[in-house]
Formats: structure tokens, C-alpha cells, sequence
């Protein structure tokens, strides 16, 4: 029985984060890429003598607050309105990572290795700090992520960013296949 | 305050990420192993909404609110297109966050991704540092 904790089938997130693009030009010539905000932090924040940092980043403070809604969509989504059921994964993902002793699937994100704890590990280190780093690394290098080449990019027809869905998919299955598993048993 | 636009909107996109568990580390590595059609269909879902969506701003030759005419996006090839994207993907199957789902997950309670979220500004910090240093 579907109520308001229950998570949304695919057929309906998929449309309503579609439905943002044309959104967002419409509210004001604005494009949806949520990468550019961590590139708006560091031009607000610690600028220095960096040219990627040198512009106006209160002219596009839109975006700030569009995050800052995301932020609290997810705090609608997972704890006003969170789902009591662990994440309906495949059986063969649910065995998988348990081959890797991980015995607690519920929630969004498995706290066995995303905690405060887990930082003095090499294993949270490798996840955490290494992971966000690359993300932000790799998504500043391609000009945009999966919202900005991904969906927005996609959904104009634009051919590099059809090269950017490939690359960060083939990254993706590339270190989730084989440097995952090492870093699960470290 | 026109930003209370781009906020709500901003909510919305949220709430369809967590609940439809696009921000789940579980849901991603199950994407990248194929072994679940939920994500793609996100993915398949969501670009032909935004392509028609593009379709018919052009077509109907909608403006904006404050009746501007609207700019299609276009986006450059460079090559940290693939280089970047490749780095980036190494970092979603680690992290199971793309820099959206960072903050719905600190919204959705993993108050620890803060930290991830910190680790990528600094990524961006890094690049600009030594972007004069890489291939375009």
C-alpha cells in the first residue's frame, strides 16, 4: 500500500527531475547544474588568486538557494516523510555487499561505513574524503555532473555531454566493479 | 525575492531524488552493477521530459516570467569532458553521491556527508589551482 513514507517508483522521480530543465529557464534563464555551486563556495569562500574563482558568484547565488532546497527536499524525503524499509535493492547487490560482512542495508546510505567514526579508518577515508574530492575534482574538470551534462545537457541534444554520461558511467562501473571490493576489504 | 522561486523548485528536485532513492549509495552501486532497471529508468525517464520540455519552449516560443527570450543551453567540448567525467564517476561509486544527492543526503540525515560535501568544494578548489597545469 502506497502512503506518504512509501519511495517513489522511477516513472514518477524521473519526470518531476526531468521537468526542472524546462523549469528553470522558464523562472529566469537558469540552468539546472548543481557542480557549478561548489565552484560558487569556493569563489565566496577562499578565492585567492584563482582565475577559476574570480567572477561573480552573487550573481548566480539562484543557485545557492536552489541547493539549499535540495538540502531540504531530502530532509522532507528522508526523515519527515522517511521510508521505514530498507532500500528495495536487487537480492544479488543485497548479497553482494553482504559477501563484504556489511549487515546493516537499511536507511539511504550504509552507516557501517559513512560515520563519524570511520574517518580514522583507511576504508572511510578512501570513501569520504578521497570519493568527495574526485567528485569535485572530476565535476569542475568536466564543467559540469550528472545534473548539468547529465540531464540538462542530454536533454539538449548536446553531444559532449553525451561523452561526459559515458565517461563518468564508465568511471563509475570501472570503480565500482574493481576498486570498491579492495577498499571494502581494507 | 525571486530566489524563493528557485528554492522551491529546488525542494521539489530534492524530494524526487530521495524519494525516488537516487541519493541511495545501495541504489547506485546497484547501477553500476546492473542489477536493477530503477535507476536507468530515472535516467530514461527524466531527459525525454526535459528534452520535450526544451521542445515546446521552442516551438511555442515561451519567455521567460519576466518575458526575456530563453537561451537554449549549449554545452562545449573540452577535454576534461572525458577526463573530468572519468575522475568524477571514480568518485560517484565511492562516495553513491553526485553533488546533488551530497546535500539531500545531509538533509535526509547523514549529517556526516557534510564532511564528502567539504571534500568536494576542495576537490573544485584543487582543480582551479592546477587547472592552467592540465589538458582543456
Amino acid at each position: 500500500m502506497y502512503t506518504l513514507n512509501s519511495p517513489w517508483p522511477w516513472y514518477i522521480a524521473g519526470p518531476i527531475i526531468g521537468l526542472t530543465v524546462p523549469l528553470l529557464l522558464i523562472l529566469g534563464n537558469k540552468k539546472l547544474g548543481i557542480s557549478s555551486t561548489l565552484r560558487q563556495i569556493c569563489a565566496a569562500c577562499l578565492p585567492t588568486n584563482i582565475p577559476l574563482f574570480q567572477y561573480d558568484w552573487r550573481r548566480d547565488s539562484w543557485n545557492l538557494f536552489f541547493v539549499v532546497g535540495v538540502l531540504l527536499g531530502g530532509a522532507i524525503g528522508g526523515v519527515i516523510f522517511a521510508n521505514p524499509e530498507p532500500v528495495n535493492i536487487s537480492s544479488s547487490t543485497v548479497a553482494y555487499l553482504q559477501s563484504f560482512g556489511l549487515q546493516d542495508l537499511t536507511g539511504l546510505m550504509p552507516t557501517e561505513l559513512f560515520n563519524w567514526k570511520a574517518f580514522a579508518t583507511t576504508k572511510g577515508f578512501c570513501l569520504m574524503i578521497l570519493g568527495g574530492f574526485m567528485v569535485g575534482f572530476g565535476t569542475r574538470y568536466a564543467r559540469g555532473c550528472t545534473s548539468g551534462h547529465g540531464i540538462l545537457g542530454l536533454s539538449a541534444l548536446q553531444w559532449p555531454s553525451l561523452l561526459a554520461t559515458m565517461s563518468f558511467f564508465a568511471g563509475g562501473i570501472l570503480f565500482s566493479h574493481f576498486v570498491l571490493p579492495r577498499i571494502l576489504t581494507l | 525575492m525571486k530566489n524563493i522561486n528557485y528554492l522551491i523548485l529546488g525542494t521539489i528536485f530534492g524530494l524526487a531524488l530521495t524519494k525516488g532513492e537516487a541519493i541511495s549509495w545501495f541504489r547506485i552501486q546497484e547501477m553500476f552493477r546492473f542489477e536493477s532497471f530503477h535507476m536507468f529508468g530515472i535516467f530514461m525517464t527524466a531527459i525525454p521530459t526535459g528534452a520535450f520540455g526544451l521542445f515546446l519552449i521552442r516551438k511555442l516560443k515561451l519567455k521567460t516570467l519576466d518575458g526575456a527570450s530563453i537561451e537554449m543551453p549549449v554545452k562545449q567540448y573540452h577535454h576534461g569532458v572525458i577526463i573530468g567525467s572519468l575522475i568524477f564517476g571514480f568518485g560517484w561509486a565511492l562516495t553513491g553521491a553526485c553533488p546533488g544527492p551530497l546535500y539531500a543526503q545531509i538533509g535526509s540525515g547523514s549529517l556526516v556527508t557534510t564532511v564528502t560535501l567539504l571534500s568536494a568544494v576542495a576537490g573544485t578548489w584543487m582543480y582551479g589551482r592546477i587547472q592552467k597545469y592540465l589538458p582543456d
